[in-house]
């Protein structure tokens, strides 16, 4: 981290453990928005410890999201990123946290378990955007149909393509 | 591909479909479930079944276009939805809407907010056999719909902003209008609260029906009226305000009970504050533009574009190429209906958006519904759906 970052990362989650701040790799301001990247190990530890850390306490986990940068103007560290939005409703802070994900190996660690709400978070991006979450309990397709090919919000996944169901049989169980 | 259900014991449990052909569902969700007489043991959802891929084809129109797609969302509240995406793209463009846009944005959010309540307690009712609310209620539905086609020639899907303004400023007589509208809301209220407040067999089927806990709550995402319910007063228009709502006089309602019920009576104390706000706007309307001045994004007026070349080539640019925010992402939320309405876009500084990602209330909320209804019987479940007020829209985008 540079000392630009660690004056950023200041104002939106102030004294940090050592730990927690070795797990930060970026942190960026745009438009009073701080995004804090983090590394793709420890992203379940500091998402934790943000959760459960009395100072912070940040309650919600608001969004979760993934982003593809392939056709992006300016170069990216990897081609995905999976972005975490998380607030705190007693001392009404909010922070973005984002993870970058290589396209050769396009998995993170899932936050079910952390964030209940996580769950269908999880499976959109999957189902949108392939990232594999590990230790999902039900990594399924959620918005589109099971017989789908592919991941539609891809950069390189044609937004005028169409897919024939063979089927149209309803599914047995979900 | 598919997981199931745990497997039933013997025959103990019988597996049925609720929905998507069940009127409660509205044709849009599918709910699996196992009951042991009519009470429901185990759950599984499946949505998707409105999916049309709108962050897909918001990237590849341009900013503007975007707008008559945000309508589909929540499309209760079109133009709560509406406001919510030409926020965060005025947030990345770094431009601020005059204040009496501002004001009409707030009087058409909040007009919103009441026609998306009365919807979803009409139509909860009317899952639970009440049909009088429900035509009591869509009276004043009807009511806020004239005002809005008046204004933009659309009842349902607005498509009512543009950036850095609206779509027109308000037609004469339009407040005075607004106005009797809104007076004629409260005593419609007050018939609603004496049919169902105190009434026994609402309070059967609600009070209890579909309880969520404050932590669970957190947990899952909630927002908006349930988690209001819950007894947690958060409110983005209190805890981030925007558009001056720190300066009216209202107060965020919250209940404790987490039930149905506290749903029920959240909603009705909303439309109540919304009516507040709305006076208070009514009351003091800034004159001036409606759009701010700047040709680079919004359209300058027509006599500009067939008398002068500058207007024109604003024109044609607009048009054509659209407004070109800076490259970065942003984050926005506005309080809508049912909770927290977030838009985050990325721009890479090209004519469109580069990804555009809505965060949809619902979504959080209805993963919840199996928690909030095992245990409890089918007509229950039925009870919840309602008082959730899941829009497919919104849900599936």
């Amino acid at each position: 981290m540079q000392e630009t970052d660690t004056k950023l990362l200041a104002n939106v989650l102030p004294n940090l453990p050592e730990s927690i701040q070795a797990a930060i790799v970026a942190v960026e301001d745009f438009k009073g928005e701080t995004t804090v990247t983090l590394k793709r190990e420890s992203v379940r530890a500091v998402i934790q410890f943000l959760k459960t850390d009395p100072n912070f306490r940040f309650d919600v986990m608001m969004d979760l999201f993934a982003m593809d940068y392939l056709k992006y103007s300016s170069e990216q560290p990897e081609r995905f990123a999976v972005v975490y939005y998380l607030v705190s409703l007693l001392q009404g802070r909010r922070v973005r946290l984002k993870v970058f994900v290589p396209e050769e190996d396009p998995t993170i660690d899932s936050i079910h378990d952390i964030y209940k709400a996580a769950n269908w978070f999880e499976r959109e991006a999957w189902d949108l955007y392939g990232i594999v979450f590990n230790a999902h309990p039900n990594l399924i397709r959620i918005l589109c149909h099971t017989e789908f090919v592919g991941h539609p919000l891809r950069k390189d996944y044609p937004s005028d393509q169409y897919q024939r169901l063979k089927t149209a049989a309803p599914s047995e169980g979900l | 591909m598919h997981t199931t259900l745990t497997p039933p014991e013997s025959a103990k449990y019988l597996r049925l479909n609720l929905g998507p052909s069940h009127p409660a569902t509205h044709g849009t969700l599918r709910v699996l479930v196992d009951l042991e007489g009519e009470i429901i043991r185990d759950m599984k959802l499946e949505i998707g079944y409105l999916h049309r891929c709108f962050e897909k084809m918001a990237e590849t129109h341009t900013w503007n276009q975007v707008i008559p797609f945000t309508d589909r969302l929540n499309y209760v509240s079109a133009m709560m939805n509406n406001v919510g995406y030409v926020r965060s793209v005025e947030k990345l463009l770094g431009v601020e809407p005059t204040k009496r846009c501002q004001r009409v944005r707030v009087i058409l959010c909040e007009l919103s907010r009441i026609i998306d309540h009365l919807v979803c307690i009409g139509a909860n009712a009317v899952d639970l056999g009440a049909l009088t609310t429900f035509w009591y209620f869509f009276r004043e539905r009807e009511n806020v719909y004239d005002l809005f086609e008046a204004l933009c020639g659309a009842r349902l899907t607005t498509s009512v902003t543009r950036v850095g303004g609206m779509y027109k400023d308000l037609p004469e007589g339009w407040l005075e209008w607004c106005r009797r509208v809104v007076n004629h809301l409260p005593r419609t209220l007050d018939d609603v609260e004496t049919l169902l407040t105190a009434n026994r067999i609402w309070i059967d089927r609600t009070k209890g029906i579909g309880v969520i806990s404050k932590e669970s709550a957190l947990d899952y995402g909630f927002t908006g009226p349930c988690l209001r319910a819950t007894g947690i007063p958060y409110d983005i228009r209190k805890a981030m305000p925007y558009y001056d709502y720190d300066k009216f006089a209202w107060d965020v309602v919250t209940e404790t009970g987490g039930d149905t019920y506290s749903r029920y009576l959240v909603r009705m104390g909303e439309m109540r504050q919304s009516l507040k706000i709305i006076h208070q706007c009514l009351d003091d309307m800034p004159g001036g533009s409606i759009n701010i001045d700047d040709w680079a994004v919004v359209l300058p007026p027509k006599d500009q574009v067939y008398n002068s070349i500058e207007g024109l080539m604003a024109h044609f640019k607009l048009i054509m190429h659209g407004i070109r925010p800076p490259a970065g992402e942003v984050y926005d939320c506005t309080e809508a209906a049912n909770g927290e309405l977030g838009f985050f876009i990325s721009s890479d500084n090209q004519g469109r958006p580069y990804r555009v990602r809505v965060r949809p209330p619902c979504f959080a909320i209805y993963q919840a519904f199996p928690e909030m209804c095992i245990g409890q019987t089918v007509s229950d479940a039925v009870a919840t759906l309602g008082s959730l007020n899941i829009v497919a829209g919104e849900l599936d985008r």
